[in-house]
């Protein structure tokens, strides 16, 4: 399969890479690992007519302290998240989350910043981020942080204007001996999820003191459970409780029909993967 | 159409030579080089039998622009047999343990297992199955595969290759 013709520029700067962006118009499209582009541009399912290869700026990469904060640069890849000692250190369902994306030769090379921009509901970072309590930071004509929570409107259709670049994610550190799981239901290997969820939380005393859900792939965008949330915290993950956060999480959930399985089977396998991950969340808290 | 200047190292050898963008790494090294050792298998990033070695990475040549590797260094199957003209230890492995049928699928494994090899000398053979689920046999059952791996793992450190117990 042979993608549409194109003309190729590889800017070195951030400035640089918005500036091609705004004078080229809608026909351009950023380039980043290319592991969700190539595919559409060989279907011919998209057809840019000038490409902007993101790969050659810098300081689009690399992960960062920034006060209680990590900023994850845009362009770096699913292997770098795993590979980071300060990841696994500080926010563990990163790494837990990029291995089960794709195959190791796409994790090489695919990026963070494709993943949540894409607006691809089957990807599976965004609901981590909404469950993280993420921002992205933006670059256009000026610059702008936007909510992960708030940055999912459609399939495909995301809160970024056109002329926009994701450059980097910010992610407040998850309190420490905070409990975590993305529990992903799958096909196979490289498969997208039947249904996912994933969990923050922290314990203290027996009890839940602080609860976040996201739900990948139920839907036409990932899903921040926050009812089902509410239900869990001040609990102690007793059946009772787990039970009503699951019906709560289910009922947001509106998934496809496809591939993977009938609305009804998706919307109850992301209940059983919410069950799942409270479960193990509450294994890893530390009391 | 307008073509962009790449330079490229490929097993060694630098190359450089005129590309349309929308080229892809695969058909560049098939096509332009006559390097046909990687295969196009799905030509969708699921079979892994294009992957090559770019940069310490193994990469799915099938889902990637030749212009995206301009300054890379590349390794193909091609470039693996040792400076003496010997089996590099991962084809003797796959040779000895039997680790392909139809052989289709066996050059893009072993560029792949290279690069498993490299960044864990002594994987477990969970590691292993975890480490090349990108490359998709459909011959083997992959169990040969596993043991060839374990060989190559076993002779670049010197030590003589056991089979596990079945």
């Amino acid at each position: 399969m042979i993608p549409g013709a194109f003309a190729y520029h590889r800017p070195s700067s951030i400035e640089e890479a918005v500036g091609l962006l705004s004078k080229l118009g809608e026909d351009a499209r950023v380039i980043a690992g290319g592991h969700s582009l190539i595919p559409m541009m060989k279907l011919r399912l998209a057809s840019p007519t000038n490409l902007i290869d993101l790969g050659n700026i810098a300081n689009l990469k690399g992960i960062r302290e920034d006060g209680g904060d990590i900023v994850i640069g845009a362009t770096t890849t699913q292997h770098e998240l795993i590979r980071s000692d300060l990841l696994a250190r500080k926010i563990p369902i990163l790494r837990e989350t990029s291995l089960l994306i794709a195959d190791p030769q796409v994790r090489y090379v695919g990026t963070l910043g494709g993943n949540v921009a894409n607006g691809d509901p089957g990807n599976d970072m965004p609901a981590v981020m909404m469950c993280l309590g993420a921002t992205y930071e933006v670059k256009g004509k000026s610059e702008r942080c936007m909510a992960a929570r708030e940055f999912y409107q459609g399939a495909y259709f995301t809160a970024l204007e056109p002329g926009e670049i994701v450059t980097a994610i910010r992610i407040p550190v998850p309190s420490a001996g905070h409990g975590y799981s993305y529990e992903k239901l799958k096909r196979k290997v490289g498969d997208y999820a039947t249904a996912a969820a994933a969990v923050v939380l922290a314990i203290s005393g027996g009890k839940v003191t602080t609860c976040s859900i996201g739900l990948t792939n139920v839907a036409e965008t990932p899903l921040w459970a926050e009812e089902a949330a509410k239900i869990v915290t001040g609990s102690t993950l007793d059946a009772a409780t787990v039970k009503k956060a699951v019906a709560s999480a289910e009922a947001v959930t509106s998934p496809a029909s496809d591939g993977r399985g009938p609305a009804q089977y998706r919307t109850k396998m992301a209940g059983v993967m919410l069950a799942r991950a409270l479960a193990r969340a509450r294994e890893r808290a530390g009391a | 159409m307008a073509t962009s200047q790449v330079s490229i190292t490929v097993n060694g050898k630098k190359v450089e030579q005129l590309v349309e963008p929308r080229t892809l790494l695969i058909h560049f090294l098939r096509e332009q080089l006559m390097l046909t050792g990687q295969h196009i298998g799905c030509d969708t990033s699921h079979c892994g039998a294009c992957t090559v070695d770019l940069d310490g990475k193994s990469v799915k040549s099938c889902t990637m622009f030749a212009v995206q590797a301009n300054g890379a260094d590349i390794r193909t199957i091609e470039g693996m047999v040792n400076s003496d003209g010997t089996l590099h230890a991962l084809q003797e492995g796959f040779r000895e343990m039997h680790g392909l049928q139809c052989g289709f699928c066996t050059p893009g494994m072993i560029m792949r297992a290279y690069r498993l090899l490299q960044e864990n000398p002594s994987p477990s053979e969970e590691e292993i199955r975890f480490g090349i689920s990108g490359n998709l046999c459909r011959c083997t059952g992959y169990q040969n595969i596993v043991k060839a791996i374990q060989f190559a793992a076993a002779k670049l450190k010197g030590v003589p290759y056991q089979e596990a117990a079945e």
